[in-house]
């Protein structure tokens, strides 16, 4: 990789690039020159931040063409030979100032998606009545279990077939949601929580540019995930609220969700369960 | 048919109809390949499907499924690049598959009888 | 339209499924019309046989078989991914699709001259 003595930085500043000669460093990230550009050049730029280490999702801008969190983008990853960058604000949102797009659609269309847990009612317990015990993998280790919860009850360490085929998990105490980390449902929902809300996916998604109805892969992704939470109780809404051009059926798997997602997670599978739900539901006549 | 509802429907058409073209295209393009060695004749052709009711179901089926999925698929299309969206449209374009179906079981007709 | 954030394997295949589903839809109701027309009798399918038989017609065909294909190859992957959930090794996927689809067109090519 290429690392020139300094960075010539062009940034997008709302009608024009303006550019900027920033000192190249080791070890620096693209956040570090957008902060070096505002502290020590132009305190007029506008950009946003917090956290700095990939947790908290404000930073996100489009770095030499692509949507990137800048907090862990290294300049000598992402560089030309040239120490050419160019920084836009992230696209397909409305930008408040310079590189501050405003996330308010985004996070919007989560609501929308019905992004949020809801629930089963509590009366019914958490596990829906009748479930057999058998659902969990065979083989499957039982040390997953939080200790202090059931632990005594079964030796630790103990394999699932321990456990009386056919037990119904009303055995288990009422208020205790039976979630076999194992499961397919719960490995689905686990493989996309981790979810920071950048809106890297957003602004990488040409769907969102064509329709702007369209809910875009981060708020499908929450969706999902909670399709396959067995506590949820807003299944149905939900599957209702991503349904159709708005929803899940406009996306044509180009994966550049996926292919951008800093997290790494997949969020374009995600919508192909989605579309996969709805069409079980759709031909046997659930909708 | 602008709801999401209706919209799931068309879909749902498109992905059915992707079924079926995955097995009829496949034997569609066997069928070219084979054929075209050594020339294509009237008399080659309509040996294989006159009077062949095998090949009549197939084709009418091939026809039925290319038109729907080739008009629902110019659907999305026009709704994403020129902005033709709603119900009118779609039932348009639902009429023009239904059409274009119409055209090739003609031509499979033709070919049995 | 910025081509960086786009040139990847699938989005590059989504093109190719896009553009190639575009002329075959375009291409389709031609298609039935003109069978359809050149069926009417033995001499006039031959008639339309012979036209058919000159090197243009000979390259748009092995032009629509390829775009066939790999319509036919890219939305069997599409749909392994919505309704299998393969998720995983997409881009040798697409590699794959690529390849069926020059394949068939050599097959084609092979044959038909």
């Amino acid at each position: 990789m290429a690392e020139p003595a300094s960075l010539k930085v062009s940034v997008w500043r709302g009608d024009a690039f303006r550019r900027y000669e920033v000192p190249a460093g080791t070890n620096q990230t693209v956040l570090d020159v957008v902060t070096h550009i505002q502290r020590e050049i132009d305190p007029s730029l506008a950009y946003r931040f917090a956290c700095r280490v990939g947790m908290c999702g404000s930073c996100a801008m489009t770095v030499n063409g692509r949507a990137r969190w800048t907090c862990r983008t290294h300049v000598k990853r992402v560089v030309g030979e040239d120490g050419a960058l160019e920084l836009r604000p992230l696209a397909n949102l409305p930008v408040i100032r310079d590189l501050a797009a405003d996330l308010t659609p985004f996070f919007d269309k989560w609501q929308r998606a019905r992004g949020t847990f809801q629930p089963r009612d509590a009366a019914d317990g958490v596990v829906p009545e009748g479930a057999l015990v058998n659902v969990v993998p065979e083989g499957a280790l039982v040390n997953f279990v939080p200790e202090g919860t059931l632990g005594n009850v079964v030796p630790e360490g103990a394999l699932i077939n321990d456990v009386p085929e056919g037990a119904l998990v009303n055995d288990v105490p009422e208020d205790f949601a039976v979630v076999p980390p194992a499961s397919k449902a719960r490995r689905e929902a686990d493989a996309g929580i981790e979810c920071i809300g950048c809106a890297v996916c957003y602004a990488s998604c040409d769907v969102v540019a064509w329709n702007a109805d369209y809910l875009g892969p981060a708020a499908m992704n929450r969706a999902w995930t909670l399709v396959n939470d067995v506590r949820d109780g807003a299944r149905a809404e939900r599957l209702d609220a991503v349904a159709g051009d708005a929803g899940c059926h406009s996306c044509h798997s180009t994966q550049s969700c996926t292919e951008r997602c800093p997290k790494n997670l997949d969020p374009s599978s995600a919508i192909a369960g989605l579309k996969r739900t709805l069409f079980w539901d759709a031909l046997l006549g659930r909708r | 048919m602008s709801g999401a509802r209706g919209q799931t429907h068309l879909w749902v058409v498109q992905r059915v109809t992707a079924m079926l073209l995955g097995i009829a295209v496949v034997v569609h393009l066997v069928t070219i390949v084979t054929a075209v060695r050594g020339g294509l004749s009237a008399r080659e052709i309509l040996d294989r499907t006159q009077g062949n009711e095998a090949w009549l179901a197939f084709y009418v089926v091939f026809a039925l499924a290319a038109g729907l999925h080739g008009a629902i698929g110019l659907r999305n299309i026009a709704a994403e690049t020129i902005g033709l969206r709603g119900r009118g449209a779609d039932l348009a374009w639902l009429a023009a598959g239904l059409v274009t179906a119409g055209f090739g079981i003609r031509a499979a007709l033709g070919l049995y009888a | 339209m910025d081509l960086r954030p786009r040139s990847h394997p699938t989005y590059l295949a989504f093109v190719v499924h896009r553009v190639s589903g575009l002329l075959l839809a375009l291409f389709l109701p031609l298609h039935f019309w003109a069978l359809g027309s050149a069926i009417s009798g033995e001499a006039r399918l031959d008639g339309f046989l012979r036209w058919a038989d000159n090197p243009l017609v000979k390259a748009a065909e092995t032009v629509l078989v390829v775009l066939l294909a790999a319509h036919l190859a890219g939305g069997l992957r599409v749909m392994a991914l919505e309704f299998l959930g393969w998720r995983r090794r997409q881009k040798d996927m697409v590699a794959a699709s690529a390849g069926v689809a020059l394949l068939v067109g050599l097959l084609f090519l092979l044959n038909v001259v």
